[in-house]
């Protein structure tokens, strides 16, 4: 098991480790973010939900500089991530784990090359990364044996495993997940659940976790991020339209906010339809 | 040093700006229109920065930084060995049909001793050069463009840069070497290929007496024509290399963006391949003219 203080630098724990200033992120005509602020405390464990195309996954892609932000900044472990040097922003790269959606593995290479790319080719020779994929694969609740499959050859839940085994590699201080349980059944779901909160006791990582799952975010995070998409904000209002504790989530009065937690579609279904609806298991 | 690095960076924006501005307006006057001519060129202008940053970025990687060790190999070994057959395959029917084609003419002049001399310079100077890096745009530019386009829509290529390694230098800079290199390679192979095809076919199917066949190649080939040749090439292979590279990374979403960047790829490699034979034929034949004014007649 990874102590704490090896990953993490003690000077500065009381620094927030991703502080997000006015970001705004439009593609073209397209406005996704609109001046977004917020930070992240080091060891926090944080959810951003929101309906589809409300822009989380942009976000989670501009913390680490994936996507380039249209105006604002973000720093992350107190670099702001636009002025640094190529090579100082892929030296902080090296410290974040990203998780993708559908794992986005090498299909070309093995799990165990896989898992072993970051190392291998960040030129960190003197680890013993045949031992460590061992390791993170056994920790991760997957048989060693599979190291020498493709990626095709695996399930689902197993592919997003073996990510997080990929993203676990290099120690990170920041681990991003995007819809980590999107697509599996709910026993799978529940297990990447576990992983991720085991992960974070045993290598003392942020996270950041977007998804749309109310199990993930009432089991893993300790605070969450909701996102308007902006075709629905009204004039001068922010985005993030809730930010707190998962336990606070019901009792808010944002009806929004309400209507996401409970998964209601409302009145989202267009007029034509509005004449019927869904009664006992018939439309009527 | 500040002002390469910046170079780039102020094209691209200056590029964006300009075509941001001409979108901008054009869809401000009338939203439901289809681009203009104005909007179109404005986004031409745009791809060329982007591709001109694209180039940039890569040479400047592979001038650094250097290949990345385990990578070439494999890009070899795709790019090179595996095209050997349909390049050679292409090289032999160049160079027989070379002979089917000009056998007529010039048996009506009485020189059909003389053929082995056109046959060998068509095929070294031009079409040797020029269909092998057709075949290979097809064959290679398009496989680069798929395999980088369906790892930039599974977001492969973001997950390599998430983890700190410049995707441009881990996935672009060993393909155009490997292109580099190995499309005068197979270039040579298709030359050798074709003069063996034109030769069988001229001294077996049209009896032409093998002697002078070669005699005449020997006398009328000359270094200048193999040098035209493999300079192509090069420039052939730089190209099919960074143009396949460029629309694999720029794919759209979906299916249908990678079959776009395939197709997208093959094309503009395909005509960069035709307008640079056309540009690089004039420089090198005005090259070749300064120091050998009379040039070398066939009569």
């Amino acid at each position: 098991m990874i102590k704490p203080e090896e990953t993490m630098d003690a000077t500065r724990l009381d620094e927030p480790i991703v502080q997000v200033d006015n970001l705004v992120v439009s593609f073209g005509k397209q406005h996704v973010l609109n001046g977004l602020s917020f930070s992240i405390a080091r060891g926090q464990t944080l959810a951003i939900i929101g309906e589809s195309g409300c822009g989380k996954t942009v976000l989670l892609k501009s913390l680490v500089g994936l996507i380039q932000p249209t105006a604002g900044g973000v720093q992350l472990a107190g670099a702001d991530i636009a002025t640094i040097s190529s090579q100082a922003l892929a030296e902080l790269r090296t410290r974040t784990g990203f998780v993708f959606q559908q794992a986005a593995l090498f299909d070309s290479m093995t799990v165990r090359e896989n898992i072993a790319f970051p190392l291998s080719f960040n030129e960190l020779g003197d680890e013993n990364i045949e031992e460590r994929s061992h390791q993170l694969l056994t920790e991760l609740g997957l048989d060693p044996s599979i190291s020498n499959r493709y990626p095709g050859e695996l399930s689902g839940g197993m592919r997003k495993r073996v990510g997080m085994a990929r993203a676990l590699m290099m120690r990170p201080e920041l681990l991003l997940y995007d819809e980590p349980t999107t697509g599996l059944d709910p026993i799978v779901s529940d297990v990447i659940n576990e992983l991720i909160l085991r992960t974070r006791i045993n290598h003392f990582v942020t996270s950041i976790i977007v998804t749309h799952d109310m199990k993930t975010v009432r089991k893993t995070a300790d605070r969450v991020m909701m996102l308007l998409p902006f075709s629905q904000l009204s004039e001068g209002e922010n985005q993030i339209i809730f930010d707190g504790p998962p336990s606070e989530l019901d009792r808010t009065d944002d009806m929004r906010v309400q209507q996401f937690v409970r998964g209601d579609a409302g009145d989202r279904i267009a007029a034509s339809t509005s004449n019927n609806s869904f009664i006992d298991g018939e439309w009527k | 040093m500040l002002c390469a690095e910046c170079a780039p960076v102020i094209t691209s924006l200056f590029l964006k700006l300009l075509g941001q501005m001409a979108s901008g307006t054009v869809q401000t006057s009338n939203p439901s229109s289809r681009p203009t001519v104005l909007v179109q060129m404005a986004n031409a202008l745009y791809a060329l920065g982007n591709f001109t940053v694209f180039c940039f970025k890569s040479i400047s990687s592979l001038t650094t930084k250097g290949v990345q060790r385990g990578t070439l190999l494999p890009a070899a070994y795709q790019i090179g060995v595996q095209s050997i057959p349909v390049v050679a395959l292409t090289g032999l029917f160049i160079g027989m049909v070379l002979a089917v084609q000009s056998y007529f003419q010039f048996h009506q002049l009485g020189m059909e001793n003389r053929m082995g001399a056109m046959i060998n310079i068509t095929l070294v100077r031009e079409l040797g050069p020029v269909l092998a890096a057709t075949m290979l745009a097809g064959r290679i530019g398009s496989a680069i463009a798929a395999e980088l386009g369906t790892m930039r829509v599974s977001e492969q290529i973001d997950a390599i840069d998430s983890m700190g390694i410049s995707p441009i230098r881990y996935l672009v800079v060993p393909r155009v070497t490997a292109c580099l290199f190995l499309v005068p390679a197979l270039t040579i192979v298709a030359d050798l290929v074709g003069v063996a095809g034109g030769f069988l076919y001229s001294s077996l199917a049209l009896n032409i007496d093998a002697a002078q066949y070669f005699y005449n190649s020997k006398e009328y080939v000359t270094g200048f024509d193999l040098a035209t040749g493999i300079i192509k090439s090069v420039f052939f292979g730089i190209s099919i290399g960074l143009i396949s590279c460029y629309h694999g990374f720029h794919c759209r979403v979906g299916a249908r963006g990678v079959g776009r960047a395939a197709t997208g790829a093959f094309v503009s490699a395909f005509v960069i391949i035709l307008l640079l034979d056309l540009l690089l034929g004039i420089a090198l034949d005005t090259i070749y003219f300064q120091f050998n004014p009379g040039g070398n007649s066939l009569l």
